[in-house]
């Protein structure tokens, strides 16, 4: 436990970890969730690929008590 | 010969952006920029044979390609958010040219500046919290053991473990929510993912939190004193970051729907 305390404050202090040790499904959450999103004739990959961008995220997601009964909205960010 | 599209990465305010020069992008293509209206739109050519619609489409079901093109993504996002405010863009958003992505830039300038500044100064930073599952009760020590029917004493005894998976449950996740309003008071901005699965996140407790806070660049040692004191209390809490504030720039530039 001590040693977990350690390597989060250690983690802050050194800042961004390099991209190899990033894992995997940490950053498809983000990269599958946010960002901008582009959508217009101009764009090529859009509609379906939406789709399967979706189910990808199905697949890193756990389906959990609190998952099946959150509506979409508890997932927006929220500013102050 | 195989047509070429724009992969688009990231946008910037061209002032203090950095040189894409030596920088590679997914399948190894080296990033250029695209300059307009004051913004910066780092992008890279790829063959429509894999980035096209129809092929993408297939490709997105192959997690080994997911993952080169997620790590070649944020690599590119990576290194300009370590220079400047940056809008990352949605994993693979491919335009038909360089052309298109200099109008983007134009077009919704407002949208973009304003996301720009949201970020600036900022980073975001994830946490999640586990809480240990409760898998098995203890043996019973009643008195009842013995006299009572063995298929009603496994009844019992299935019902109370089921009640103790849902107080343990209910408790977690309260405590999450506690975890979450703290982090939240010292970010601008929060939000949360979905709880990641347990053969991906390789921990089989739950997670009853996958949080991600924008914290202004100098209250990021508060921050994590914040998380710290937070830590012993029943949850195991993983911090990671800082990341480029991926979490909050989700706006839909809807080009189709914008004609005033």
């Amino acid at each position: 436990m001590s040693s977990e305390v350690s390597r989060g404050a250690e983690l802050a202090r050194r800042g961004r970890l390099p991209p190899e040790r990033v894992a995997l499904v940490d950053l498809l959450d983000r990269l599958l969730a946010g960002g901008v999103v582009v959508t217009g004739d101009l764009v090529l990959s859009i509609a379906d690929i939406d789709l399967v961008r979706i189910s990808l995220r199905v697949l890193i997601t756990s389906v959990t008590e609190s998952t099946k009964i959150e509506p979409e909205s508890f997932y927006e960010p929220v500013w102050k | 010969m195989t047509e070429i599209g724009t992969y688009v990465y990231a946008i910037a305010r061209d002032a203090d952006s950095p040189d894409p020069s030596g920088l590679e992008g997914v399948a190894g293509a080296p990033v250029r920029t695209v300059e307009q209206a004051g913004l910066v739109a780092y992008v890279s050519a790829v063959p429509l044979d894999q980035f096209g619609e129809e092929p993408l489409r297939r490709s997105l079901e192959n997690l080994d390609w997911v993952a080169d093109t997620a790590r070649a993504h944020h690599h590119v996002v990576e290194t300009v958010s370590e220079a400047v405010a940056t809008a990352p863009v949605r994993l693979v958003t491919v335009y038909t040219g360089e052309e298109q992505v200099g109008a983007l830039l134009e077009r919704r300038h407002d949208a973009i500046a304003e996301v720009l500044s949201r970020v600036a100064g900022r980073s975001e930073w994830g946490v999640k919290a586990y809480a240990e599952q409760v898998l098995s009760p203890p043996p019973s020590s009643g008195d009842d053991q013995g006299t009572e029917n063995p298929g009603t004493a496994y009844l019992k005894r299935r019902q109370a473990n089921l009640r103790d998976r849902n107080d343990a449950w209910r408790h977690a996740v309260g405590e999450a929510e506690r975890v979450n309003a703290a982090l939240a008071a010292v970010a601008v901005a929060s939000r949360r993912h979905r709880p990641q699965d347990p053969e991906l996140s390789g921990r089989e407790e739950w997670m009853v939190l996958n949080g991600a806070y924008l914290v202004d660049d100098d209250r990021a040692d508060e921050f994590a004193t914040t998380l710290d004191a937070l830590r012993g209390q029943g949850l195991d809490l993983e911090l990671t970051g800082p990341w480029a504030p991926y979490s909050f720039t989700d706006i839909d530039l809807n080009e189709a729907s914008d004609e005033l």
